[in-house]
């Protein structure tokens, strides 16, 4: 799983759980793999990312590899920092470890690189009728 | 004042899955800036002359279609062989000078719609155009320009006329992007399920998607990601999701027939992988696609997806009809129940994931299976926010047909405004419909089978 995903994810399937973000990393094993580097890609997901959320969960599994802790002025230009954010993104991947919900402390296995993030048929909101997308 | 040139081509299509070349064609014109015009009306006539501006918005197009067998630069058309002869001879002499370089060789292809020529008879063909002064030597494998002569002779087979409809000449142009069939065929595939989308579908897809470099994609019914492959190809990142966890690990049991157990890395990223295409992955999410997965305000570019229909993969989500009890103890290692995923709620729940998670403008490409006799095109499920841009057939069996729907996200969801949930009597229970039917029918055909077995011999009788 890339970093880029964790930034997206959340556990609000879980009955009770609002918000459910950003989840709690443990990587119990990271691999770092070469992806080819895409500035223009990199520089239209920044303002899209939660940054703070990516810093912080790079900064828990030890990968930060110089990332700011904030957003540069000049991302667009500033090549250095995309390519920091491009790593970060990309590269770093988690094969296995877990993601844990803020909220409940409930834990999503992460293995072979996939998170499983479904729930128990007692932990979803409502049994029978239509998603939490409507509301 | 009109300082824009248009140009005559010729596209020659080819002759599969006719209903979707058209949205196919406005999709890709729309994605790639290009403007055309029609000459003649577009119908399921595999040829269509149209007009363009340039020749490098012909290469364009050309470089995404999967429907183009190729575009021709029409030289002469015509429905009578001495008429074509006498345009060409008309040509100006400076129109076709650039090709007729005693430097560039040529060739001279004679092709025929629905007939076939004997090879003296292709030679005739060629012979017949003798009078171009073609000054270069010719090369069958590789030549610099490519004559084309093609002889219609209508879209029956069965009922082919003395003489060709209609003649085209022209110069071969450039080809479509049929190869890909061929390049991403499921039969070379690593990693292939039952419901796995073949190439040439899943590349009208992503066209459909217009998808384009740096775009970001999900599939949120990913299977063996059949559907990603294309559009990394076209640039696009990509993730999915599936409820299946066994699919997504490459775990269940394998789709090939000679094939006893899968191979130990058989996985999306792997397909990806053999393609070349490892820099677009993301990832695949085990999740149910019922449930809210993602932050609100994570936005993806397209939605291209082909949903389970209930036949040859289920169609599930977590849940159960009991109250459900599972000790702590069991939680961790507790494999979720299932229970049916009615295709009403599926599609809606998939709408408005669309309308909430694409970009605007971006866009939702979906099949949807269809009884065909149920049919009604207003029983399909809509949203406020998206516009039904296309709805393309492609015929299954006598009662059953798929129909890819494209739509396109036109205004930002607010709170209350959620997709309704339409009734589709074709679609509420689809499976059951679709064995119910086939039950039916069944009956039918044993009392019409039994009724010819005894009718001949009462009426013999009396």
């Amino acid at each position: 799983m890339k970093l880029l995903t964790h930034n997206v994810l959340s556990s609000k399937c879980l009955k009770g759980v609002s918000v459910g973000y950003p989840l709690r990393l443990n990587a119990t094993d990271i691999k770092v793999v070469d992806v080819d580097y895409n500035s223009e890609f990199v520089s239209r997901m920044i303002p899209k990312i939660n940054y703070s959320a990516l810093y912080d969960a790079a900064q828990s599994i030890g990968h930060l590899n110089g990332l700011p802790d904030a957003v540069v002025d000049d991302f667009e230009s500033n090549e250095d920092f995309l390519k920091a954010v491009h790593h970060v993104l990309l590269e770093v991947d988690i094969v296995s470890g877990d993601l844990e919900c803020p909220e409940s402390g409930r834990k999503f296995p992460i293995t072979r690189g996939i998170p499983n993030m479904l729930v128990n048929e007692n932990e979803v909101n409502e049994i029978n009728g239509s998603n939490g997308y409507n509301n | 004042m009109c300082s824009v040139s248009w140009k005559k081509y010729l596209l020659w299509f080819a002759h599969d899955l006719v209903d979707f070349r058209l949205a196919e064609m406005k999709s890709l014109l729309s994605l790639l800036c290009i403007e055309m015009k029609w000459v003649e009306e577009p119908s399921d006539h595999p040829f269509w002359i149209v007009q363009m501006q340039s020749d490098e918005c012909v290469k364009k197009l050309a470089s995404r279609s999967i429907s183009l067998r190729g575009v021709i630069d029409l030289w002469a058309h015509s429905d009578c062989i001495e008429d074509l002869h006498k345009q060409l001879k008309k040509l100006d002499h400076d129109f076709y000078k650039p090709y007729f370089q005693p430097h560039l060789s040529f060739k001279v292809e004679v092709e025929t719609f629905s007939n076939h020529l004997s090879m003296a008879e292709r030679v005739e063909k060629i012979e017949s155009f003798s009078y171009l002064p073609l000054a270069g030597p010719v090369n069958l494998k590789n030549p610099d320009v490519k004559l084309w002569f093609m002889e219609y002779y209508g879209l029956e087979p069965n009922n082919i006329p003395d003489k060709p409809y209609l003649y085209y000449f022209g110069r071969w142009m450039i080809d479509g992007q049929r190869h890909l069939i061929k390049e991403f065929s499921l039969k070379t595939r690593k990693f292939i399920g039952n419901t796995s989308m073949d190439a040439q579908i899943s590349v009208l897809m992503a066209n459909q998607a217009k998808v384009k470099s740096g775009d970001l994609v999900m599939d949120p019914f990913v299977g063996t990601g059949s559907l990603l492959v294309p559009a990394a190809y076209f640039g696009a990142y990509v993730l999915g999701t599936d409820i299946d966890y066994l699919m997504l690990h490459g775990k269940t049991r394998p789709s090939r027939i000679q094939q006893k157990v899968r191979e130990a890395d058989e996985s999306i990223h792997s397909n990806l992988w053999q393609y070349g295409l490892q820099n677009q992955y993301i990832d695949v999410v085990v999740a149910d696609s019922s449930l809210p997965l993602w932050v609100k305000n994570f936005e993806l570019d397209a939605i291209i997806t082909d949903p389970p229909y209930g036949i040859r993969e289920p169609t599930e989500r977590v849940g159960t009809h009991k109250t459900p009890q599972i000790t702590e103890e069991q939680a961790a290692t507790h494999i979720p129940s299932k229970i049916d995923y009615d295709h009403d709620h599926l599609y809606q729940d998939l709408l408005n994931f669309a309308a909430k998670h694409l970009k605007l403008g971006g866009r939702l490409v979906t099949f949807i299976p269809i009884l065909r006799e149920l049919y009604c095109e207003e029983n399909l499920p809509k949203h406020p926010c998206l516009n039904l841009i296309s709805n393309s057939e492609q015929i299954l069996s006598a009662h059953i047909s798929r129909r890819l729907l494209t739509f396109e996200k036109v205004s930002i969801e607010t709170n209350n405004e959620v997709g309704e949930r339409t009734f589709t009597p074709n679609l509420e229970n689809f499976r059951d419909k679709y064995f119910n039917h086939c039950e039916e029918s069944r009956a039918i055909r044993r009392q019409k089978n039994s009724y010819h077995k005894w009718a001949p011999r009462s009426s013999t009788d009396e």
